[in-house]
């Protein structure tokens, strides 16, 4: 039910286009990369200060999109991430037209093989799996390669007894793939629900932007779930949803902040906070080691 | 008779004609003693999804069914077959429900999609389709799901996973509508049949890619020219189908869960390189 255009659309109005950046640029006649235009407040900033920053504005707090590579840097202990599955790429399902030649186009242009990470790691020293989407390639829809590495990940989380943290984004299932990419919310949401039998804890931290057919499955099921401030998080596109209602809907609707009032997200957490919120996290829901006395065992 | 096969934009026509019988009209052809059952208890009754306890030839069923009307009243009421979240959570009341009494869940598919709306979104609708979709899954009772028409989306999909899945013969079963496709990938909503032919989206197509079971013939023409042979055509399904599964589930509840989740499971097309790790390892170099 996504309308992907749109809603990227809607998303590159909320967060400024890359021609946005060159006008801006134009303006305060100041080389490229040297500064950072928030897109929300439209206040300036130096590159450097904006990245020490994690990439979140010091003036609004908002919280922009990182690569998948940078979200794992401010996330994983140092060296702690070993990658599932990197060398699984795409096939064309149903032969869509130029589907094969962009993936290759994308595959370097992004040094990814499609766009989610995967793999284990340690967060504060508590070993997880995690999942990584990177929304540089496709907007992160979810196809076959996506579907699949998550469904290993979270399968191979829940025969290691280990905790999946995934930090979702996405344009929702991925067009060119066809009837295939709508069955990877079955198989993604069907690995979950094992690992919930199986007593694993799973943690979804929704970032910008997650939406369509990746909220109507595994990023809306964790037994936990975070947002990042101010990030897009819905089902249907607002494009749509204003064709529909044929009225312009506020700035907040579908934000992280309207989730979490209307009940769908457990709490909104600042990125510099995440790595510390998700180590207590995981701690808490760590079995205890110690039986007690007289406890039978199962 | 399936006679040389329709192209996909020729059958979307057909699931469009007016006179196309809904799940309305084959519910009382089908079953007997169909009793329907409202409301999510939770805050609403959606009438584009109803459900309820029914007898098939002796058998208690639950009875799903996404619903578009056959007139413009009906469509108004139930909303052109676009549920909101309230719908999807009936029916997984109803599903519960059928799980605790060992009945079989018969699902009748029919809907454009999810209905993109700004209550819809407030009361999550992505939820209410992924917590659908992750309790489907682990149903300790057969669930069967026919597709009569249009299966659209992830609305379609929150009554689609199944054991197995059938689908009338001019049915469709989407990622998106032909609409939604066209305008997405060219930005032009007019070429709709265009779209409707490259998506692979007809039974036969869905059959080649292991997601469709089986197709279930409509009357020559349509199901709109004889709606009663097309319900028997679907009670015969129906019939056989439970047979199966109910063998199946008495072989063990593990094996037809575990058959449930890898007929998702192995849907996907993608290559490995040669000498990569096919399984999650502990030592692959980041």
């Amino acid at each position: 039910m996504m309308q992907f255009d749109e809603f990227f659309s809607v998303v590159r109005q909320r967060l400024g286009s890359d021609k946005g950046d060159e006008s801006s640029k134009k303006k305060t006649d100041i080389p490229a990369g040297l500064l950072f235009k928030c897109p929300r407040c439209r206040s300036v900033t130096f590159i450097e200060e904006f990245e020490r920053n994690g990439k979140v504005c010091p003036n609004c707090n908002y919280h922009s999109r990182l690569t998948a590579r940078e979200r794992l840097r401010i996330t994983a202990d140092d060296g702690s991430f070993r990658e599932f599955d990197r060398k699984m790429i795409s096939k064309n399902p149903i032969d869509f037209p130029g589907y094969d030649a962009k993936q290759k186009e994308l595959r370097e242009k992004t040094g990814l093989n499609d766009a989610v990470l995967t793999g284990r790691a340690k967060i504060h020293h508590e070993d997880v799996v995690l999942i990584v989407m990177d929304s540089n390639y496709m907007m992160a829809s979810m196809g076959s390669v996506v579907g699949e590495r998550i469904t290993r990940a979270i399968e191979y989380a829940t025969e290691k007894k280990l905790p999946v943290v995934a930090f979702t984004a996405s344009g929702g299932a991925r067009m060119q793939e066809g009837i295939v990419s709508l069955m990877q919310m079955a198989k993604t949401s069907g690995a979950v629900a094992r690992h919930n039998e199986a007593g694993g804890l799973y943690i979804s931290v929704m970032t910008d932007p997650t939406t369509g057919g990746v909220t109507a499955s595994f990023a809306s099921l964790g037994d936990i779930i975070i947002a990042e401030p101010k990030v897009l998080i819905g089902f249907a596109g607002r494009r749509v949803i204003e064709g529909t209602i044929k009225q312009k809907l506020p700035d907040d609707f579908q934000s992280a902040e309207f989730m979490l009032e209307n009940g769908f997200v457990d709490m909104i957490v600042e990125r510099n906070k995440m790595r510390r919120v998700l180590a207590h996290l995981i701690r808490l829901h760590r079995m205890p080691e110690i039986k007690e006395v007289g406890s039978d065992d199962k | 008779m399936i006679n040389e096969p329709l192209s996909a934009s020729r059958r979307l026509d057909i699931i469009r004609h007016k006179g196309r019988p809904t799940a309305l009209d084959y519910i009382p052809m089908i079953f007997d003693e169909f009793f329907e059952l409202h409301g999510d208890r939770l805050c609403g009754d959606d009438r584009a999804i109803i459900g309820g306890v029914a007898s098939f030839h002796g058998t208690p069923v639950t009875v799903i069914a996404e619903v578009k009307g056959r007139d413009l009243e009906e469509n108004q009421q139930c909303n052109f077959g676009m549920p909101h979240p309230e719908g999807y959570r009936k029916a997984l009341r109803l599903a519960k429900q059928a799980e605790k009494f060992h009945r079989p869940i018969i699902c009748l598919v029919d809907t454009p999609g999810a209905y993109p709306g700004v209550e819809a979104e407030k009361r999550g609708q992505g939820e209410a389709i992924a917590r659908n979709i992750m309790e489907f899954m682990m149903l300790k009772t057969p669930v069967i799901s026919i597709i009569l028409g249009e299966g659209g989306s992830g609305g379609a999909l929150a009554l689609a996973v199944c054991d197995e899945l059938a689908m009338l013969e001019n049915s469709l079963y989407s990622v998106i509508s032909p609409k939604g496709f066209a305008s997405i990938l060219w930005k032009d909503a007019s070429r709709e049949r265009e779209a409707c032919d490259i998506m692979k989206i007809t039974a036969e197509d869905l059959v080649r890619l292991k997601v469709c079971d089986r197709v279930i013939p409509e009357a020559d023409g349509g199901a709109h020219n004889d709606p009663q042979l097309t319900a028997e055509n679907i009670s015969a399904y129906i019939s056989e189908s439970l047979q199966n599964l109910q063998r199946k589930f008495q072989k063990g509840l593990d094996e037809m869960l575990n058959s449930r989740y890898n007929k998702f499971r192995v849907v996907g097309d993608f290559d490995e390189f040669p000498h990569s790790d096919t399984q999650p390892s502990d030592n692959a170099a980041e």
